[in-house]
């Protein structure tokens, strides 16, 4: 199980990468969620998977799923959503701005 | 280590003496810009000169005890853990500098009071002064070396603060940065040879090493000190090839180059040769650098100071030329401690008595013909030779100075230059006849260099005084009338003058006060029994070589001053475009235009290029890392297997990932970003995680409606249209990162690990009074992380509510 998923985020990353170094700005922002979508799996898998129970206590009895990965991502799912957020809103107001959303034609602004 | 103890011979209630000498220059620096408000403009040099003067007064009051063999220091500690102490060391050596730097600064200061106008910002100029004098103070009183740099660099600022005094005008200012970056440049690389002296020998106090010298010779690092300290003193004393800056900061007023230029700042490089002689001394290499380098540099000097039409100028060209004659002598003098204690030494420790013989005798010459130089600026406007000539009826008192102060430097008699070439001619005769160092086979050429550059030497000292003061006078090209010039302009160059002549009939009075003591310094090793101090004569009877060469110089060089436009085309030889100036001025501008290439050629603002730079980054730290050592390793023990279900969860993901790459339009961008969102929380289930699995749920459905709000605003995706190599790089980086993250993945899970700490949070009921362990992490045991989580959301909201609400600038239009 812990290998595929190690294959499966590689690929993500691979994808993750190759839009990021994409011009277009709307690419380059799901890049970067795919990558946290990456990250957050490679934290679970290094944890360990399914080596026990759900981690609430009083639904069954242990040993639990190591709870510490779980916490870290959750935070970071949060943190990458804010960031995302901010991202997506500071590229509409760019593509207003400046009236585009291609890197290569942002180069050079006056205000760069 | 550092007590003042080990140097108790200096008297304790006046140690404190010589720091007062090296602060008080600083101090009055720091108020003369304040005194100024309070007093005339006429008495602020006046101040100064009683600050130098007192100085020097204080500092003849150790001349008995300094020549008794006394020496006095005094250590205070500065930084004590970096072995960093400020210990005044005063020995005959640094005696020597000292009194010239008060002394020639005195006088100096009286010129400059009589040549500098009254409408001049004269407190910068005091004020700049008092600084380097202090520096200078510094440097040749430190015995320990990071407080020796730390003045050394001071006197480069200072001298170029006072190179630059006129700074309207561009010369100047030019003159004064080619002098900074040379200086210090040199004084870097001395940094760095310093900083080898202290690994070597584990201690910064110059007399601790001279002590110990016997455990650096050996060291790998020696060699290199040597070379790097001596880059230091060559550019601070003007050596070739770094003389260059020297003729420049003629563009400094009179009194400066008087002073820093031919008396004190140049003679910083000869100080620290001296100084460390007794470390470096009986290195082949040191030997063959310092006289070969002097050798050529005084030959240099001197045949291109021949061709200068301006007077300054020229002056500048012969104290390069006459630094090289003293740095020589001292790479002769060097020899001696290779011989060792042996009665035929004391024929080569007379090179590094001329040495500072004509050390002293240069800076009195030289000061005064500067001083002569500049009152012929001041009183007719101009220092070109081309437009002067015949003003020996108009001005006779100048003209005495250029004559005894040229003649004393052609080194003719009764002037005190004909010693100190008379003993330079003999070293030169002596050393070659030595056979170590090779000096055998090619040191048959070290008299006839010393010779020839001689021979230049006496034309252009005719040159100074028969092209300004014989010949027919140019009225029509001068701007003033010729007069004589004012008598406190002349006092100064006429109290020099008496030391010309005087050093001349009673040499040995200077011998055994000043100079025996300084013989001390630079060879310490040698018992204090041995007589290193010759007795100076003047006539060394008629058929010593030494005087007939000093005949030849005369009769060669009247001949070739007479003879001057017929060979002076040779100098048109060289092409322009080969000299150092223009080297070193194309080396400037090309490591600028280098430099903006190179920055430009990377920094193109192309986001997509920093983004590789950062992955090739990763690829080859990361990577590479992994590559280099075998951490990785296949284990295929699976611990939990795999079920089918789970497949083809695994098989969506990949599918909707590579196909956001195909994505033609933005829609199916975001239905497949969404899908892989959502693949994610099921994963999150399948791991048994149901609080992320939902949040995921929570966030990937708001994220998606974000993604849709933003896209009615923003264009449909184009097609990108690129270079099919950038492609090809994308492709190759974007699948060498991921392989990388593979690799990295996997060796982390087949590595040993710790036992993980989690059991600890399974006690989250009794601890926290919570059933759900992850929210009793996210709210107890780590509630910080949430806090600090909370608060980018803030931020982040914050961000998003000011970049919609922001009044759009220029054409940007204000939707909400």
């Amino acid at each position: 199980m812990e290998q595929v998923m190690i294959i499966l985020i590689g690929i993500l990353v691979s994808v993750a990468t190759y839009l990021i170094l994409s011009r277009n700005m709307i690419r380059i922002i799901i890049g970067t969620a795919v990558l946290s979508h990456a990250v957050n799996l490679l934290i679970m898998t290094s944890g360990g998977l399914k080596t026990g129970n759900v981690p609430l206590l009083g639904h069954g009895d242990g040993p639990f799923t190591d709870a510490l990965p779980q916490a870290l991502i959750l935070t970071a799912i949060v943190i990458s959503f804010a960031t995302t957020a901010f991202l997506l809103v500071l590229a509409y107001r760019t593509y207003k701005t400046n009236g585009s959303d291609d890197f290569n034609e942002l180069r050079g602004m006056s205000d760069e | 280590m550092f007590s003042s103890s080990k140097y108790s011979n200096g008297r304790r209630e006046l140690v404190t003496v010589d720091v007062a000498i090296i602060l008080t220059p600083f101090i009055f620096a720091a108020l003369t810009p304040v005194l100024y408000r309070f007093i005339s403009k006429k008495y602020i040099g006046w101040l100064v000169l009683s600050v130098s003067f007192i100085l020097f007064l204080f500092l003849t009051t150790y001349i008995p005890r300094i020549s008794d063999g006394e020496v006095v220091a005094f250590t205070h500690e500065w930084i004590p853990s970096l072995g960093i102490h400020f210990t005044t060391y005063l020995d005959g050596l640094s005696l020597i500098f000292s009194l010239l730097i008060t002394g020639v600064g005195s006088l100096v200061i009286l010129y400059s009071i009589f040549y500098l106008s009254r409408s001049e910002q004269l407190y910068h100029f005091y004020c700049y002064l008092l600084l380097f004098m202090g520096a200078m103070l510094g440097v040749v009183l430190s015995d320990n070396l990071m407080v020796l740099y730390g003045f050394w660099e001071l006197t480069s600022v200072s001298s170029f603060l006072l190179i630059a005094y006129w700074h309207h005008r561009k010369a100047s200012r030019a003159g004064a940065r080619k002098s900074m970056i040379i200086t210090v440049a040199g004084g870097i690389s001395m940094l760095a040879g310093f900083l080898m002296l202290y690994e070597m020998s584990k201690t910064l106090s110059i007399r601790e090493i001279i002590g110990n010298v016997e455990a650096i010779q050996e060291h790998a690092l020696f060699v290199p000190a040597l070379v790097l300290i001596l880059l230091g003193a060559f550019t601070k004393s003007a050596q070739f090839p770094f003389y260059i800056w020297l003729p420049d900061a003629m563009e400094a007023p009179t009194p400066v180059s008087a002073y820093l230029h031919s008396a004190t700042m140049v003679k910083a490089g000869i100080y620290l040769v001296a100084r460390l002689t007794p470390v470096f001394g009986g290195e082949a290499l040191w030997f063959w650098l310092v006289t070969g380098v002097g050798l050529f540099t005084l030959f240099w000097g001197s045949f291109n100071a021949v061709k200068q039409v301006d007077l300054k100028a020229l002056l500048a060209f012969s104290t390069v030329s006459q630094l090289g004659l003293i740095m020589s002598l001292l790479g002769m003098g060097s020899v001696a401690v290779y011989l060792g204690n042996s009665s035929e030494t004391i024929i080569y420790t007379q090179a590094a008595f001329a040495a500072i013989f004509h050390l002293i005798n240069h800076s009195t010459f030289k000061g005064a013909l500067f001083m002569m130089v500049g009152i012929i600026d001041h009183e007719l406007g101009t220092r070109d030779i081309r437009r002067l000539g015949g003003l020996m009826s108009f001005m006779p008192l100048t003209f005495t100075i250029a004559l005894i102060g040229s003649f004393s430097m052609a080194g003719l008699p009764p002037f005190n230059g004909f010693l100190s070439k008379e003993m330079f001619f003999a070293a030169t005769l002596h050393i070659q006849e030595l056979n170590i160092f090779s000096l055998d086979s090619i040191g048959f050429l070290i008299p006839i260099v010393a010779w020839i550059a001689s021979v230049f030497t006496f034309v252009y000292c005719l040159i100074i005084v028969g092209k300004t003061f014989f010949g027919k006078v140019q009225l029509h090209l001068l701007a003033k009338h010729p007069h004589e010039a004012p008598i406190g302009m002349l006092i100064s160059p006429y109290t020099l003058i008496v030391f010309v002549v005087g050093i001349f009939f009673f040499p040995n009075l200077l011998g055994h006060y000043i100079l025996r003591p300084a013989m001390a310094s630079i060879y310490p090793t040698f018992p204090t029994t041995q007589e290193l101090t010759p007795h100076i004569h003047a006539w060394h009877g008629i058929f010593s070589p030494e005087l007939w060469m000093t005949i030849f110089v005369i009769v060669v060089g009247i001949l070739l001053y007479r003879l001057l436009k017929r060979w002076k085309p040779i100098y048109r030889a060289l092409p322009q475009n080969l000299s150092l100036n223009s080297l070193f001025n194309n080396g400037i501008s090309f490591s600028e235009s280098f430099s903006n290439r190179v920055t430009g050629r990377y920094m193109t603002g192309n986001l997509t290029d920093y983004f590789v730079y950062i992955f090739l980054a990763f690829l080859m730290i990361v990577g590479g890392y992994f590559l280099q050592t075998d951490i990785f390793s296949w284990s295929p023990v699976d611990r939990e297997s795999l079920e089918v279900f789970e497949i083809i969860l695994v098989l969506i993901m990949i599918a909707s990932s590579v196909g956001i790459l195909f994505a033609k339009s933005r829609i199916t961008t975001v239905f497949l970003s969404s899908v892989l969102g959502y693949s994610v929380a099921f994963f999150f289930i399948v791991f048994r995680a149901p609080d992320l699995a939902l949040t995921q749920l929570v966030v990937e459905s708001v994220s998606t409606v974000l993604y849709l709000i933003c896209f009615r605003h923003l264009p449909e995706i184009r097609k990108e249209i690129q270079p099919k190599w950038i492609k090809m790089r994308n492709i190759f980086i974007s699948l060498a990162v991921g392989a990388t993250v593979t690799l990295v993945g996997f060796a982390a899970l087949n590595y040993e690990k710790f036992i993980t700490i989690s059991y600890f949070f399974n006690d989250s009921y009794e601890l926290a009074g919570g059933k759900n362990i992850v929210n009793t992490i996210l709210g107890d045991f780590r509630a910080f992380d949430t806090m600090l989580e909370v608060v980018v959301l803030f931020i982040a909201g914050l961000g998003v509510y000011t970049l919609i609400k922001l009044k759009a600038k220029g054409g940007g239009t204000n939707e909400n």
